[in-house]
């Protein structure tokens, strides 16, 4: 893992109207880790993915990108740094098909005609290095299964070449299987060193692919976890705010030393 | 690694497995072989493509065939009651008075794709006619027909504005533009109830000129042909060179072929009467040009990404609110122009130009072409269509002496509502086929 983070958010603070959401958080992400952000709702993990995919500027803090300060104060200052965010409900259009959705508002063109060949092309090489299976490239995103529109959305994601990806919940809505898919194609992500923040509230789900876990709490940070070394006990007492005093935190090693 | 056992292994397997691997794979997924379905279609003949079908019936993918099956039945249907339906005048007074609504019923494509729809169009097109007739009077007849075209761009911009900026549900701008523009046709013409087409005027050619000479219609034929065989043989070439699946060379001669026979025929039709209509050729360009718009180009992609998912446009950098506005205004221009030939049939510009059951005749032939009420499918074909089925109705109740619109009225009624049943059955069976 390289030293310096690809993203670090360093005390940032956001708020709304007279609701205080960010207090001073950070969060740091390298290259080829996948970090969970977890926390209860409201603890503010929507909102500060938000500000780091341009969507709600930061009041007060610093972003760094591989070690400078930038601003992000639009979507396209996010995409263009190249930080990629799949958002909870997909936004893919149910009538264009897969080529069509993957390179939606960034078509591939020849003297300004759609090149349908190079992004037919392109999408495959795309979905096969992803390991993607999916019937047919041609096909409408309409007569995909809920697994596979997650998995072309996270593949459009890609498409930019991004250094970060963003993933909102992207296993909520989906059966074992697809969930199994989905987290496979996270690994791939962190395998080609891309480095991932995965919002979940599944705990199973963040133990089986995260690397470090970031947890929020009422829009402060309530502690950054190892995951190999961390267990489920200990990061939903962080969510909870049942670690707010030493003596739990005592009770928890404790037990698990008896153990 | 993970295994799908439903779905089709079509990419190349990425790595080489051990046989531990291939094993440990559920038989399904082994057993199905890595080709696209397409492949796989053209790899069987014949019963490959009968299956197809059948599939794409069942999924509610039906396309044009309800149209196809329609023009068929009101042929036979026709021929039989009068005897002499299918002759080569009919065709030709069919082409001549299916351009101008069938150019109006192009850009409602354009707006049906954004799940919208243009009630004004109708009234669009007879003020852009009372505006060429007042001002073709005392200017020069190109200034005219180019200020009668822009007057439609201007209306269709104020539709869109009002719609994408404001955020007036289009259904209820355009229905007051109906009633608006409608008022202000009566308006421009003042005292007229009809100006007469100034004489030598190009808006009288429009629907009165035609290529006598015979070599006119065969050689656009051919032309149409060659190209539509070589920009098919290009497309297969390269997909075949990007190693993607492409159409057989043998599939390709035959669509051509079916093409061909349509085409020469009607040709040989046009022939056998006053030649090629100019109307046609006009009526073709659009639909060429505007095809290509929509298919080939990112404003295209654009106008059918809004037409599936706002949000999904959006996210992906799209201006909506353009692209609305744009096809409002290109639906307002296609209407214009749809005007000047509807002035061009009734011998010049007319108090009520545009109005009757126009509006309803080039929505009812967008739709009844297959383009969806819905929103996000459609071609722009289904205007040349829907408004062939349209106007042989028209031509065959007019032979039948029942020219009175009582009849006309519910015959194209009953064929909208036709449409609009099927249109929105296929949708449900496509639904719950997993395809909507």
């Amino acid at each position: 893992m390289s030293q310096t983070p690809v993203l670090a958010l360093r005390g940032i603070f956001k708020r709304f109207g007279a609701v205080q959401v960010l207090s001073g958080v950070d969060l740091e992400v390298h290259a080829g880790e996948v970090v969970a952000l977890v926390g209860d709702n409201g603890a503010g993990k929507s909102t500060l993915v938000k500000t780091i995919a341009g969507v709600h500027p930061i009041d007060e803090g610093v972003i760094e990108w591989e070690g400078r300060p930038v601003e992000i104060s639009r979507p396209q200052d996010s995409q263009n740094l190249g930080v990629a965010t799949v958002y909870q409900d997909l936004a893919l259009c149910d009538n264009l098909d897969v080529v069509a959705n993957l390179f939606l508002g960034r078509e591939l063109k020849k003297g300004g005609v759609l090149d349908e060949v190079a992004m037919e092309k392109r999408a495959k090489d795309l979905l096969s290095t992803l390991s993607i299976r999916i019937p047919s490239v041609r096909i409408p995103v309409a007569a995909l299964s809920g697994g596979q529109r997650q998995v072309v959305a996270i593949a459009r994601a890609l498409v930019g070449d991004p250094k970060i990806v963003i993933l909102d919940e992207p296993t909520a809505a989906l059966g074992v299987e697809q969930t199994a898919q989905v987290l496979d194609l996270v690994e791939r992500l962190r395998e080609q060193g891309l480095g991932v923040i995965l919002i979940s509230h599944n705990m199973a789900d963040v133990k089986a692919v995260a690397d470090t876990v970031a947890v929020l709490r009422l829009g402060r940070n309530n502690g950054t976890f190892p995951v190999a070394t961390t267990t489920h006990e200990e990061i939903i007492a962080a969510i909870t705010g049942a670690t707010d005093n030493a003596v739990t935190r005592r009770q928890a090693r404790t037990a698990e030393v008896a153990q | 690694m993970s295994t799908t056992p439903k779905a089709t292994d079509e990419a190349p397997v990425p790595e080489p497995r051990t046989s531990e691997d291939v094993a440990a794979e559920t038989p399904a997924a082994a057993a199905i072989p890595a080709v696209d379905p397409r492949l796989l279609v053209r790899e069987q003949g014949f019963k490959g493509y009968v299956d197809e079908f059948k599939r794409k019936i069942r999924s509610g993918e039906i396309g044009s065939l309800p149209v196809v099956i329609g023009l068929i039945v009101i042929g036979v249907v026709f021929q039989a009651l009068t005897g002499n339906f299918i002759t080569s005048y009919n065709l030709d007074q069919i082409t001549l008075y299916a351009a101008g609504p069938g150019i109006m019923a192009v850009g409602i494509v354009f707006v049906l794709l954004l799940g919208e729809i243009d009630l004004a169009v109708g009234s669009v097109a007879g003020l852009a006619g009372s505006v060429w007739g007042v001002l073709a009077t005392d200017m020069p007849d190109s200034l005219a027909i180019l200020l009668g075209i822009l007057s439609g761009t201007l209306l269709g911009a104020f539709h869109g504005l009002v719609f994408a900026k404001i955020g007036v549900p289009a259904f209820v701008v355009t229905l007051a533009g109906f009633l608006g523009w409608a008022g202000l046709q009566t308006w421009v013409m003042g005292e007229r109830s009809t100006i007469p087409t100034p004489i030598g005027s190009f808006v009288g050619d429009l629907t009165k000129y035609y290529f006598a000479d015979v070599a006119a219609a065969y050689g656009l034929a051919v032309l149409v042909l060659a190209a539509f065989y070589l920009a098919q043989l290009r497309d297969s070439r390269r997909r075949k060179a990007a190693e993607l699946p492409h159409r057989p060379h043998s599939e390709i001669l035959l669509r051509t072929g079916v093409l061909a026979v349509l085409v020469l025929v009607a040709a040989y039709g046009f022939n056998q009467e006053k030649g090629l209509p100019l109307s046609l050729v006009i009526f073709l360009l659009i639909l060429l040009v505007t095809d290509f718009v929509l298919r080939r180009t990112t404003y295209g992609r654009q106008v059918f990404a809004v037409g599936g998912g706002i949000e999904a446009a959006r996210r992906a950098g799209i201006n909506v609110a353009w692209i609305r506005t744009s096809v409002f205004m290109i639906s307002g221009t296609l209407g214009a122009v749809g005007g000047l030939f509807l002035a061009s049939a009734t011998g010049g510009a007319d108090r009520s130009l545009g109005g009757g059951n126009q509006l309803m005749m080039c929505i009812a032939a967008a739709v009844i072409g297959g383009t969806s009420l819905f929103g996000g499918r459609g071609k722009v074909w289904s205007a040349l269509l829907g408004i062939l089925v349209l106007q042989s109705i028209v031509q065959g109740l007019n032979q039948l002496n029942l020219e009175s619109n009582a009849i006309q009225y519910m015959i194209t009624g009953a064929v909208l509502l036709i449409a609009v049943i099927i249109d929105s059955v296929s949708r449900k069976t496509q639904k719950s086929a997993g395809r909507a």
